[in-house]
């Protein structure tokens, strides 16, 4: 049994295996398939500061390897996360991690400020990567100059924790990453989903009500690793890979490439018991390399 | 009731019709869980190059003496064309009960279960378990035409079975809603699974006969655990609803179906 435990900044984790914002509800709804307090942490649905309905159905569209989705953060807002959902899943012996978004800088720092009281909430995913919302998510997380100010008006209001969600629909996400680090980030989490559409030529119509949205899954993989690849050579501060992580052999080609902790996302929706299979995973293949720990495989990669 | 992943054996696989498998899936290792009528399984579909997510498919049937779960499929895509091939004795990954099934009266009420295309299927199993209750079913099914009708052996064990058909080669000609049951007889719950405008046109008359009614919708979905919020259906006061946690059935008066 290698050791499993690490580090995102200040935040220590008992395995590096987090979920995915957006597919893994409030963790709760996977209490049936999996342990929770097995996880290293758990990031749960994208918050914003106030009440969000969402984009309308159809939401979702299956691709090869992948799926779109443009779900546009639909969620009750801050404080009925805090006075509903909060009491009920605190006490889950994992970090808590809420993936917070907003449409201006106002709102991301306001509801930053709410989660900073909540001694249960250990640290906060920022979105700056949503590709489904009008204003604000993505259009912040596109220029290094949005997503400075947005980073820098969140660490201000909030104490712990930092990380921030990068978007690959960027010309050169490295520079981003730089631009956060320098912000105050205490860790980058990439990628979020890459834009995209599908198409129904029969009807010739979108197959999503917003014609565009984010794809992610397996197919999505390979632009994920070279992410992360490019930004942990840019940055310090730890990187947290995802996109497309299906078992335990993709998330060690994430650590490899450079991630100290990892996220598992759409393969949720496939296999809901995933998180727990690949933490299994990677404790098989440090012990079959004989890595005591799993820190010795962040950035190990041969090239 | 606790959610589970199975593996299940294909016991037998039969074509019903031009699109339609009876799919029968047998637990060798554990017993059925237990189905509330119009819950559904998410079915896993392997070894295909463009199916990534499950298939969300309704509860059929649940035989416990047998330990076997019926799915009724319709072949339309790639993901139920892989489930159409399926040998005997294959095994199949089911996450399984999902969803909210139909509510049931305490009472004994007089049913009307209408259903059209797939959509009879989660009707069967529903009729069973009202019978079983006390409850007097009878069904109204409606295809295009007689090579549509489907198990009706197994319909008529639970209750009357009344058809309809576009051509009029098999019970009344037309659709559910022109069937002259609608004038003879009075029903205390109306439970309706088939093509949307066929449940819109069935919630119509139920809300003029002031019934009480029951609708099962079916969004396309990803998760089925109420995780992605992928399938929602827009409710009366305008919120999104999830489909696959808070449905998949819902009263029609919760709907904004312009009524």
């Amino acid at each position: 049994m290698a050791d499993l435990r690490t580090n995102i900044g200040a935040l220590e984790l008992k395995n590096p295996v987090l979920t995915a914002s957006g597919t893994f509800g409030y963790g709760e709804e996977f209490a049936d398939f999996i342990d929770l307090n097995k996880l290293g942490g758990y990031i749960i649905k994208g918050t914003t500061l106030n009440p969000r309905e969402g984009n309308p159905y159809p939401r979702m569209a299956e691709t090869p390897s992948g799926m779109l989705n443009c779900v546009g953060l639909q969620n009750k807002g801050v404080q009925y996360l805090v006075d509903n959902i909060y009491p009920r899943i605190k006490d889950i012996d994992s970090n808590l991690i809420v993936n917070l978004s907003g449409s201006t800088v106002e709102d991301y720092a306001k509801a930053a400020e709410i989660l900073d009281s909540l001694d249960g909430v250990k640290a906060i995913e920022l979105n700056i990567s949503c590709p489904n919302v009008k204003h604000g998510g993505m259009a912040f997380g596109t220029t290094t100059e949005g997503a400075s100010q947005v980073v820098s008006a969140v660490r201000k209001a909030y104490n712990k924790t930092l990380i921030v969600k990068l978007s690959p629909n960027v010309t050169s996400i490295s520079d981003i990453a730089k631009a956060v680090e320098a912000s105050g980030a205490d860790s980058v989490s990439l990628i979020n989903t890459l834009m995209g559409m599908a198409i129904d030529a029969e009807k010739r119509k979108p197959l999503l009500s917003m014609v565009t949205g984010g794809l992610s899954g397996p197919c999505v993989k390979p632009v994920a690793l070279r992410c992360v690849w490019q930004v942990k050579k840019a940055v310090k501060i730890p990187v947290i890979g995802l996109g497309g992580i299906m078992n335990a052999t993709d998330a060690v080609e994430f650590m490899l490439a450079g991630a100290d902790a990892i996220e598992i996302g759409t393969a949720n929706f496939i296999d809901p018991s995933t998180t727990v299979k690949v933490i299994e995973g990677i404790n098989e293949y440090l012990d079959r390399h004989n890595f005591k720990s799993v820190k010795e495989i962040v950035g190990a990669l041969e090239v | 009731m606790k959610k589970q992943l199975k593996g299940l054996t294909v016991k037998s696989i039969e074509w019903l019709s031009e699109v339609h498998i009876l799919l029968k899936l047998h637990d060798e290792a554990n017993s059925m869980p237990e189905v509330v009528a119009g819950q559904f399984v998410e079915v896993k579909v392997e070894n295909s190059q463009k199916t990534f997510l499950r298939r969300p498919i309704s509860i059929n049937f649940v035989d416990y003496k047998e330990n076997d779960l019926w799915l009724l499929v319709a072949v339309v895509g790639d993901g139920t064309k892989h489930i159409s091939e399926l040998k005997v004795g294959e095994k199949v990954n089911v996450m399984m009960p999902l969803g909210n099934g139909f509510p049931i009266s305490n009472s004994t009420e007089e049913c009307l279960l209408v259903g059209g295309g797939v959509g009879i299927a989660p009707l069967l199993y529903l009729g069973k378990v009202l019978k079983d209750k006390g409850h007097k079913v009878t069904y109204l099914l409606g295809s295009r035409n007689a090579k549509g009708v489907m198990m009706m052996d197994e319909f008529k064990k639970y209750g009357d079975v009344l058809l309809t058909t576009e051509d009029g080669s098999l019970g009344e000609k037309g659709f559910v809603t022109n069937h002259s049951i609608w004038n003879n007889k009075k029903f205390s719950k109306i439970y309706v699974c088939g093509p949307t405008p066929m449940m819109k046109a069935v919630a119509k008359v139920a809300t003029e006969k002031n019934t009480e009614c029951y609708v099962s919708l079916e969004n396309k979905m990803a998760c089925g655990l109420g995780a992605c919020l992928c399938c929602v259906t827009e409710d009366k006061n305008g919120h999104n609803r999830c489909v696959c946690t808070e449905g998949p059935v819902f009263n029609i008066n919760e709907l904004p179906w312009q009524i």
